[in-house]
């Protein structure tokens, strides 16, 4: 009986059989990589502001305290986007004629609001309460990370929901002395120790029910 | 090889008519006499590839494809609008779309049980039924896992229900039996099919080597994997083959005691009942038996297969139908039973909803269909009668359905608090989506009986005379 198949096709069918396998696992892997990769979760993505606010000249080099612009932070949900007031505050003062501040002065004259670019971006299923994280221990800097050192805002955290989940299963790892909230170079000298002894004082629950987050 | 165009086998065999011997003392066969390896090689494999594609078939396809139209435009307005487009609501979460796929997994249930446990008794009759049988539960599985891909509301993110590193940090529920019923879906599914396609590689070799065209050939080359036939193929066939059977004969019984755990495992009266396994994989098996007969008996004689597919096959079927049906009206009975001895007010009132509430039809028509009519299999008369057993197995087939839905709405409808009593009844879209999926298993039975063989050709070689004179040589000394 005459050939059908050329020699090769055995070659071909265990390659064929034998690789969908491992073409199978690489497709998977590079799925799994895509999706904790920054082009699913803007980590560590800067993105262009109608002002290029630095975060590290306000606060590292002129100290300035977290609330005095962020002010809702320890009593809302929402840790509260200055009025361009405050920026006046300074700004009207200081830096006067600067062409960078152009849009700042054109918002306090007609009272329209700055629009920024939101950076920390959680989906609408999903509602997050500041008050209760930072009443609790937990300091900006273990969500935003050391925002005294960003030129440009950007999200230090991949904001996943493992992310999330991994700190309420564990908060002894993450948890800080009130004291220290806002301090941005905070390093725990004995975690270990401190960390359930703080969670049992401050009364944190490891809470992972569904409803804790989403509605 | 013997390639010639020829008639029909079955009007060429010796007919026994002509020996007068008394019907009742001719043993009935698993083959009918006067076949050898190449006629029955030949009359299975002419159907796929020699015989002029015969026109009911065409009108066949064409109905059953016309019916997957809908299944695609019902799947489409339910993506487009969500699951409200069915009946479900409050109290009645599950509807149609679960009891359809219960219905559907259950009829699978007949195939492995012929593959895998007929072959490990060593029953002769599965030979001729086994690959239909397999092919039916593949095509039951496919239209049966629509519905639990589909009900979820969001098919987007059934990838959800299956254990994989996310990036949520989440596992599945795994104390939850709708969980342990993706795996055992999903197992059976891959079984199925491997078994399905080991069993056909010598087949697809003997369609390769008969076809004519090249294309032909070649497509039927590539499927068979490089077979020749040589021992040592055959060797690794068989044990290949019979690790398979090992493999799927607990699934037989896991998968429907799994779907049945959907159920067993709520607190709700009705479902909540120790028996619900061995009730549940009866009746799957009871209700696979009753569709292959319902396949069987029209393709034998579309496609003149009743030399292979004889009597005997049709009587067996009958028999299991009737244990199983036995076992299944046992287990309606206990039902009663475990309701009343419980003495709980919700079980008892179950109990009288069922028979005497607003679904109180649908209990009477599940009795008759899955109670009363297959007792007709008692009588040799109704077995051995392909009419009686359409019947039988027509009746079997509406009756396991009633008992889905006698199950699923009849229970949830009425719970522990009356203020939350409700009503429940499939809409258009419920039973286009049910009807679309008749036509997606009958779509895609067509194409099988076109393009494979319907019956493993080299199994029924094994049962003819020839395959035995060896061994009778070696043990009367010829």
């Amino acid at each position: 009986m005459a050939q059908i198949f050329h020699r090769s096709a055995n070659t071909l069918s265990r390659v064929t059989i034998f690789g969908a396998v491992f073409i199978a696992g690489f497709v998977l892997w590079v799925i799994g990589g895509i999706v904790r990769s920054p082009y699913f979760t803007n980590q560590g993505i800067q993105r262009e502001q109608i002002v290029p606010f630095s975060h590290q000249h306000h606060v590292a080099g002129l100290g300035i305290d977290c609330r005095y612009c962020h002010q809702s932070v320890e009593v809302s949900s929402f840790a509260g986007i200055p009025p361009t007031s405050t920026c006046m505050n300074c700004h009207a003062q200081i830096w006067t004629n600067a062409s960078m501040l152009e849009p700042v002065r054109a918002s306090f004259k007609s009272g329209k609001p700055l629009v920024w670019s939101r950076v920390h971006r959680l989906p609408d299923f999903v509602h997050f309460k500041h008050d209760i994280h930072i009443n609790k221990g937990i300091g900006c800097a273990s969500c935003h990370g050391r925002v005294d050192r960003m030129n440009l805002m950007y999200q230090a955290s991949p904001l996943t929901m493992s992310w999330c989940i991994n700190c309420h299963r564990a908060p002894e790892k993450q948890i800080r002395p009130r004291s220290e909230v806002f301090n941005m170079g905070y390093v725990a000298k004995n975690q270990e120790a401190d960390g359930p002894r703080l969670v049992k004082e401050y009364g944190v629950k490891s809470l992972t029910s569904c409803s804790t987050c989403h509605y | 090889m013997a390639t010639k165009d020829t008639t029909p086998v079955h009007e060429l065999r010796p007919t026994t008519q002509e020996l007068r011997i008394p019907e009742r003392f001719i043993p009935t066969p698993t083959i009918e006499p006067g076949h050898n390896f190449a006629t029955i090689t030949d009359h299975i494999s002419t159907i796929v590839l020699r015989r002029k594609t015969p026109f009911g078939w065409f009108f066949g396809l064409l109905i059953s494809l016309g019916l997957v139209g809908l299944l695609t435009f019902t799947i489409s307005f339910l993506i487009g609008k969500g699951v409200g487009i069915f009946g479900i609501n409050h109290p009645v979460g599950w509807g149609m779309d679960i009891i359809n796929f219960v219905w559907w997994i259950g009829i699978g249930h007949a195939g492995t049980l012929i593959s895998a446990i007929l072959l490990l008794l060593r029953q002769q009759w599965r030979t001729s039924i086994n690959r239909f049988a397999e092919a039916m539960t593949l095509f039951a599985v496919a239209s049966a896992g629509l519905y639990p891909a589909l009900h979820t509301g969001r098919p987007w993110y059934d990838w959800w229900m299956f254990p994989y590193p996310n990036t949520m940090g989440l596992w599945p529920q795994f104390r939850s039996p709708l969980m342990w019923d993706v795996f055992a879906v999903s197992t059976y599914a891959t079984v199925s099919a491997l078994f399905w396609y080991v069993g056909l590689i010598p087949d697809l070799a003997t369609l390769r080597d008969r076809a004519t065209k090249l294309w032909v050939k070649r497509i039927y080359g590539a499927f068979a994997l490089g077979w020749r036939g040589s021992a040592k193929h055959w060797y690794r066939y068989e044990y290949a083959y019979l690790l398979l059977a090992g493999l799927s004969t607990p699934l037989v019984l896991s998968v429907h005691t799994i779907v049945s755990f959907d159920f067993a495992v709520a607190q709700l009266p009705g479902w909540h009942a120790t028996f619900f396994p061995p009730y549940f994989v009866a009746g799957a098996v009871f209700a696979g038996f009753a569709m292959v007969l319902t396949l069987a008996i029209p393709a034998r004689k579309f496609f003149k297969l009743e030399d292979f597919i004889t009597t005997k096959h049709l009587e067996n079927m009958g028999k299991v139908m009737l244990a199983t049906g036995l076992i299944v009206a046992y287990a309606y009975a206990m039902e009663w039973f475990y309701g009343l001895y419980s003495g709980n007010v919700f079980e008892i009132y179950m109990l009288k909803n069922r028979a005497l509430g607003p679904y109180k039809h649908m209990y009477a028509a599940l009795w008759i269909c899955n109670g009363l009519a297959p007792q007709l299999m008692w009588f040799k008369k109704c077995r051995t009668s392909p009419f009686w057993l359409f019947i039988t197995a027509m009746f079997v087939n509406v009756g396991m359905w009633l008992e889905r839905f006698v199950i699923i709405p009849a229970s949830l409808h009425r719970d522990f608090l009356v203020s939350s009593w409700g009503m429940y009844h499939g809409t258009k879209w419920d039973w286009s989506m049910f009807i679309g999926s008749i036509g997606l298993f009958f779509a895609l039975l067509f194409l099988f009986v076109r393009f494979l063989p319907m019956i493993s050709i080299f199994e029924m070689r094994t049962l003819v005379p020839e395959a035995h004179v060896h061994a009778h040589a070696e043990g009367e000394e010829h």
